[in-house]
């Protein structure tokens, strides 16, 4: 046993820590510090500043241009964004289609995507939810069927993450009806230009749109953009998840958030007394960062299973469950913070603007929506539900 | 001990909860909030109409309740609509305009809106600090959070004439008038949909001294707790009928998610805790009418289970709806934020759970 990170590590965390403080700049760090939305010239320019470090795809081998870092350096690469407030990176090319192409695509298709990915020319969604393919994705029943050199779909994907911004979804497309339902559905690359694709924002209870409807309307797709083979698609999707569930704990946004909570109870009276000084609310914040501090150390020993080359299994559902939990915990620390400054409702300012009207004081003009958005925690990457039943079947056997 | 209401408050809830099943509903309310409109007009004139704001009444001031029960009855009601319709500031300043026939007949017309301007930005919760000056008959200061400030023809404007910040002593209420040269008003929209204002008082002349002190506003207080408790309640009952029937109708797996043993339980826990909740604003509006003490320790406890309870069945609501919950256009949204805000008017679980250990040591 070693709680200690070795020299080279140390000194990686204090590269990450001078170059985040040289490049980040302030008003990128300061809209994600105060929980502002973020534009998509945001994310960009901020993919691009990665990009230009080499630092953008810490999980894709140098080959293709990654960092090719172990589980540990991802790690601590993470918490040190986190831990500047650097915008999330927006994972649905970079670690979530990009594994799969490596993994299971053909080499025209990884020369074709992969470098447009981390040159930011594309921006990729991911089409897996369907309205009636939730926590059941297999029942996926967006249609392709096979037309000479094109696939034509027809059918409708939900909850797509800024669908809005991007110019190319991944799908999970049934391409036969008549077999068990893993077994007919196949991964197709769809351009979200072609004639046919219609995309719909839903708002959500914190009143941005942050996800969307696509629908497909006869939809023409060159069967080169079927990744892998047909009707495999399930194993490429499961394979995905694994990915998607990486740094699937949120140690550096939990991390981030305790800070949050922490400054603005300093900040803020009750009875005259900085809150922190609540024995109430003292209480609830030492809690919290109690179960932080040793979630930080059961991800730890995972990750570091996992960068010693052990696959992480059923243990990440592990870390999404209580990782979801402690970092809703701290939205609903940071609302009851704020106290009555939670109430109004500041479109503009969460939309980042500048010069809008503010209602009482920054810290507290995002703290509900933030309670409210994220909720999602817990419902998508495989809901909380669904990962306590993979964990007793999956590790306990039951 | 008879747990059923009189035969008047259940009439009244009756057309209540007909009238809104009729006239109102997500879509609707959606729509008033889209166009920037702080609420409707025509709704609220109709509430007025059927006898709502008479309801948060007494007779010898012309109404037909004003007892704990009535304010229940009303609020559940209004709460299960998810009514965002100024209804509440009757509560909150009724009691301490009662000697103004004139305008408690106004207000009962759903003729004037007249509404509380108490909080100030460092009093968090407290209702007993007040900075804002009442001196050579004028009223110096700023208020927050004023519910419905900007739709208000007056304001029941709490000022300071002597004391330091903190003291119950020296506080004295005013009636002043929302077009009154002084007062600057500034609007804006609530998380939940309803309206807030923040009133900045420059030497401002009020129309009248009343007579209350701070007895009489933590009394108005105790009354706004009550209507608050039971529209959360109201609020809660209609999130777990929302959930419950999608638990029946959502398929997954090829059977209704309903039948997952991980979900019952939690169902149960949730209607387990409403009963609770219902419980809470039973005791708190059996209680309206109790001496002071039995009164304000029946606030804190009701407001303190309201918030836990009410965070619990939102929060289990959404997940158990899955994406379907978290989405504007689906009406559990509008009670996932009126519930939670709830918790953030008239003093939060933590504020509470501290003032009834207080209350209950005798020292508050
Ligand atoms: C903000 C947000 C962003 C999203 N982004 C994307 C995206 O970019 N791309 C994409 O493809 N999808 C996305 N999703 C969809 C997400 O993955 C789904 O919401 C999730 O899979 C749950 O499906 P559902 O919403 O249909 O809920 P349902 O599956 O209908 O679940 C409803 C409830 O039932 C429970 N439940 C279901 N089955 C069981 C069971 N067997 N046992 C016990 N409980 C069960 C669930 O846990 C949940 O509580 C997003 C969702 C949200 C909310």
């Amino acid at each position: 046993m070693d709680l200690n990170y070795t020299d080279e590590q140390q000194a990686f965390r204090a590269e990450v820590r001078d170059w985040l403080a040289e490049t980040l700049p302030r008003e990128m760090s300061e809209k994600v510090r105060l929980g502002k939305r973020l534009t998509k010239q945001d994310s960009e320019s901020w993919h691009a500043m990665l990009n230009a470090r080499g630092w953008l795809a810490p999980n894709w081998p140098k080959e293709y241009g990654g960092a090719e870092w172990d589980a540990v350096q991802r790690q601590i690469f993470e918490d040190e964004c986190c831990r500047a407030h650097a915008p999330r990176i927006v994972p649905f090319g970079l670690s979530m289609l990009a594994p799969v192409l490596m993994a299971f695509g053909s080499e025209e298709q990884c020369q074709r995507f992969l470098p447009r990915i981390l040159s930011g020319e594309d921006w990729w969604c991911q089409g897996y939810s369907e309205p009636g393919a939730g926590s059941d994705l297999a029942a996926v029943k967006t249609r392709a069927v096979r037309d000479g050199d094109n696939y034509v779909v027809n059918g409708q994907k939900t909850w797509t993450t800024l669908g809005q911004h991007a110019d190319w979804i991944f799908c999970l497309v049934r391409t036969d009806p008549d077999v068990k339902k893993q077994e007919g559905i196949s991964f197709l690359l769809i351009d979200m230009k072609t004639p046919g694709v219609t995309v719909r924002p839903i708002v959500l209870v914190d009143g941005g749109a942050e996800v969307n409807e696509v629908f497909f309307d006869d939809v023409r797709v060159p069967a080169e953009n079927l990744v892998g083979e047909e009707n495999k698609g399930w194993t490429y999707a499961k394979y995905l998840l694994t990915h998607e569930r990486t740094n699937i704990a949120g140690v550096g946004f939990s991390n981030a958030a305790l800070q949050t909570v922490k400054d603005v109870a300093a900040k803020v009276h009750a009875g005259g007394k900085p809150l922190a000084q609540n024995p109430h609310f003292a209480a609830r914040v030492a809690q919290v960062e109690i179960d932080l501090m040793a979630m930080a150390t059961t991800n730890l020993r995972v990750v570091s299973a996992a960068a010693k080359g052990q696959a992480p299994g059923a243990e990440s559902s592990m870390l999404k469950v209580k990782g979801t939990v402690i970092r809703q915990e701290l939205t609903s620390l940071l609302r009851r913070a704020v106290g009555p400054d939670a109430l109004p409702f500041q479109a503009d300012y969460l939309e980042g603007g500048d010069n809008a009207e503010m209602m009482g004081p920054e810290h507290a003009a995002t703290s509900a929506p933030g309670y409210f958005n994220n909720r999602k925690l817990s419902i998508f990457g495989g809901s909380n539900e669904v990962q306590r039943t993979i964990i007793t079947k999956a590790i306990m056997g039951l | 001990m008879d747990f059923n209401l009189t035969e008047e408050r259940r009439m009244l809830q009756d057309s209540l909860g007909r009238f809104l099943s009729d006239k109102y509903d997500h879509e609707s309310r959606r729509k008033v909030i889209a166009a920037g409109k702080p609420y409707d007009a025509g709704l609220f004139a109709g509430l007025a109409e059927l006898g709502v704001l008479g309801a948060l009444f007494a007779e010898d001031q012309g109404g037909f309740g004003g007892l704990g029960f009535d304010l229940s009855v009303v609020f559940e009601e209004l709460g299960r609509a998810g009514v965002i319709e100024p209804v509440l500031p009757a509560v909150l300043t009724g009691s301490l305009v009662a000697e103004n026939a004139d305008l408690v007949e106004n207000i009962i017309a759903g003729e004037a809106v007249v509404t509380l301007a108490h909080s100030e930005a460092a009093a968090r919760y407290d209702l007993n600090y007040v900075t804002t000056t009442s001196s050579n008959g004028v009223l110096n200061g700023a208020k927050v959070h004023v519910l419905n400030g900007a739709q208000a023809s007056y304001l029941v404007v709490s000022a300071r004439e002597g004391g330091d910040d903190w003291d119950k002593d020296g506080i004295a209420l005013f009636l002043v008038r929302t077009d009154a040269t002084g007062v600057t008003i500034t609007d804006h929209v609530n998380n939940d949909g309803t309206s807030g204002a923040t009133v900045v008082l420059d030497n401002v002349t009020p129309d009248a001294r009343l007579t209350g002190g701070f007895a009489a506003l933590e009394l108005a207080v105790a009354r706004g707790t009550l209507a608050l408790s039971a529209e959360a309640l109201g609020a809660m009952e209609s999130a777990k009928a929302l959930t419950l029937d999608y638990l029946k109708e959502r398929k997954q797996f090829g059977i209704p998610i309903g039948k997952f043993q991980a979900l019952q339980h939690r169902m149960a826990d949730v209607l387990i805790e409403v009963e609770q909740a219902r419980s809470a604003v039973i005791n708190l509006a059996g209680h309206m009418e109790a001496d002071r003490d039995t009164r304000e320790r029946h606030v804190s406890a009701t407001k303190n289970l309201m918030g836990r309870v009410g965070a619990q069945v939102v929060e289990e609501a959404v997940q158990m709806h899955g994406g379907i919950g978290m989405t504007d256009e689906y009406a559990l949204s509008h009670f996932a934020r009126r519930i939670t805000m709830i918790d953030h008017w008239l003093g939060d679980v933590d504020h509470h759970l501290a003032r009834f250990i207080d209350l209950s040591a005798g020292e508050a």
